[in-house]
């Protein structure tokens, strides 16, 4: 029975990485870069978030579960034109400078990100204010307990990704979206305006991460400024575990990386299970580069 | 003036002598606290010459340099302080075991390509990191580390002074930049500039390009391992903090924003990285926005950093056009 609670635990953490490495994903699906900024990115969605709901607590004297939504639509929106203001300021101009430039100056990115959250906000750990999250749970048979806002974070997680996936399924954009990915110059020449699509990724890839750093956050109930860090860390880990580039690929790779993450913390010690989740990456890369589902990543001539 | 510049280029011995003795004299007007900072930037500099020869001359991402920083501090402090080895003794365990490190981290991952490699050697550094903050074999001192380290002492003279730190910091800068000087020119030298230029042609050339690229490897993390020892050396404490990710992309930035592959690019991008903040308080707290920003800007403005060796810039230069 502790096993199936790890189990809903995991995937409950597996739902996080599976939203935030969704991000990483779709940026390298059209630009073949590694965008260090996203879990930074990310990271503000939990910090606007908190922002957003000290503002509306303190207006309606008492904080409640309503003011998810809100803050939810505020904090997609301003980290997704975030998102879209640093590809056209630090990566657009790079975009034909080799490798070693865009890495560096996404790095350069995170850092100004991290800095301005831990000067404005400080280096301490942050709270959201009670009320706002809600409590409770179900308890299943055996002792397995689930919470109402384990549930909703499930649900949450679920509608999102199905959306995305039915958006580069179904729609034109979508399929513009997977032809870039594909061949970014042969779909120039069939007339997709490649610029605007990779601004739509940057939409998308951060609103997505910006509703995981708010769920996250909620979820935790505390962060600081080092979650961009080591969540992102950790969801690039889970798209490359289920293949860069591919989209079902992220969302099955954040969930087996948290569930195997929650299972080795249950299992062998808490203390290791960072040094699990990095030793997955190492195995991951050494033996079947191409992720669970994805393309080829090792340098072949 | 040109024509002095000229007479200087035509005889190195002069200028590199004259350097030398400024070297030399440039903490004696200085008070304890300013001998420290510049110890501290040579530290940086010794780390970020044996990066370049990863980065710079072999073309490879390396993330995760500081896990051989720390590595090479640990080794020497727990030689120490659990076999009472003299410090100074312990200097060439410390290259020899960061190296061998070096050696069995990067064997299996070289055939990744540059920004996987990038991610999995920050993967690697987290490791060496988490392992040391879990007080790994129970020899690591966990989150808190190691202290009490004895100071080292060179015929009876006992090593306590920031000035005497300096002194042995410039002795092994001096040799580092010869070694790395040599380096460059020598045939492996040659061999790491063109497995980074155009590997496939470099292999086709007969040049084994796995073996060249371990090399640079475990060279320059031998040599981050040395830093790790002077820094151990004058601190006698050590914690987990020195393989912080943080660290890496420090000695990474003083490399890139330098210029790669370029000496005096890394002096420069020491100054700008290490000196910089440490002078300039309020600088210090806002130190990593300004650094994003000299990264971005620097990316976009000038991408071969700010002393470039010519044949990097003429290798970026084509590129772009």
């Amino acid at each position: 029975m502790q096993f199936i609670q790890q189990l809903i635990n995991g995937v409950t953490i597996g739902s996080f990485y599976a939203l935030v490495a969704l991000g990483y994903t779709m940026v390298y699906g059209v630009l073949k870069m590694i965008n260090f900024a996203h879990g930074d990115l990310f990271m503000w969605g939990a910090y606007l978030g908190l922002t957003g709901m000290t503002l509306l607590v303190g207006w309606a004297t008492q904080g409640s579960a309503w003011m998810i939504a809100p803050v939810a639509i505020l904090v997609i929106l301003v980290v997704a034109l975030t998102g879209v203001l640093v590809e056209r300021v630090a990566y657009r101009p790079l975009r034909s400078a080799g490798r070693l430039a865009p890495i560096i100056s996404a790095l350069g990115v995170a850092f100004i990100l991290e800095s301005l959250a831990r000067n404005l906000y400080g280096a301490k750990w942050q709270t959201y204010p009670s009320g706002v999250t809600p409590s409770g749970g179900l308890m299943l048979s055996g002792g397995v307990r689930i919470g109402i806002m384990q549930i909703a974070v499930l649900i949450a997680s679920f509608v999102l990704m199905g959306a995305l996936y039915l958006f580069v399924q179904r729609t034109r954009l979508g399929m513009a979206m997977r032809a870039v990915s594909l061949d970014a110059n042969v779909s120039r020449l069939m007339g997709v305006d490649v610029d605007r699509i990779i601004s739509v990724v940057f939409l998308i890839g951060p609103g997505l991460g910006g509703a995981a750093g708010l769920i996250v956050a909620l979820y935790y109930g505390s962060f600081d400024f080092t979650l961009g860090w080591t969540f992102g860390l950790k969801a690039f880990i889970a798209a490359i575990l289920g293949g860069i580039g591919n989209i079902p690929g992220a969302m099955l790779g954040g969930m087996l990386l948290g569930v195997v993450e929650t299972l080795a913390s249950g299992y062998i010690s808490p203390q290791w299970k960072d040094v699990i989740a990095y030793i997955v990456l190492i195995l991951i890369l050494l033996f079947r580069p191409t992720g669970l589902l994805g393309e080829r990543i090792a340098e072949k001539v | 003036m040109t024509q002095l510049l000229v007479r200087l280029r035509q005889r190195p011995l002069l200028w590199q002598a004259g350097l030398l003795v400024l070297a030399i004299l440039l903490p004696l007007p200085l008070g304890d606290y300013y001998r420290t900072v510049i110890w501290r930037t040579g530290v940086y500099i010794i780390l970020g010459l044996s990066l370049n020869i990863i980065v710079g001359y072999a073309g490879l991402f390396q993330l995760g340099h500081a896990a051989f920083y720390a590595l090479g501090a640990y080794t020497a402090a727990i030689l120490n302080l659990r076999l009472g080895v003299p410090l100074l003794a312990t200097f060439p365990i410390s290259v020899v075991v960061a190296g061998l490190f070096g050696y069995l981290i990067t064997r299996p991952i070289l055939h990744l390509r540059g920004d996987y490699l990038a991610i999995v050697t920050i993967a690697f550094g987290e490791v060496v990191r988490l392992a040391l903050v879990n007080n790994l074999f129970g020899i690591t001192g966990g989150a808190n580390g190691l202290s009490g380290i004895q100071r080292p002492n060179l015929f009876g003279l006992e090593l306590r002074q920031p000035i005497y730190h300096y002194y042995l910091m410039l002795f092994f800068l001096v040799i580092t930049i010869f070694a790395v000087r040599r380096l460059e020119h020598s045939r492996l030298g040659r061999a790491w500039m063109y497995v980074r230029e155009d590997e496939a042609a470099a292999e086709a050339m007969g040049i084994d390009t796995v073996q060249v690229k371990i090399l640079a490897f475990v060279l320059g993390s031998g040599w981050a391992g040395l830093a790790g020892a002077l820094y151990a050396a004058k601190l006698t404490v050590i914690s987990p903090d020195l393989s912080k990710f943080m660290e890496s992309v420090v000695m990474f930035c003083i490399v890139v924003l330098g210029g790669t592959g370029s000496i005096p690019g890394v002096f420069v991008g020491a100054l700008g990285m290490v000196t910089l903040p440490e002078l300039s308080r309020p600088l210090k707290e806002w130190r990593d926005a300004w650094l994003g920003i000299a990264m971005v800007a620097m990316m976009i403005a000038r991408p071969e950093g700010l002393w470039p060796s010519r044949r990097v810039q003429l290798e970026i230069r084509e590129t772009k056009e």
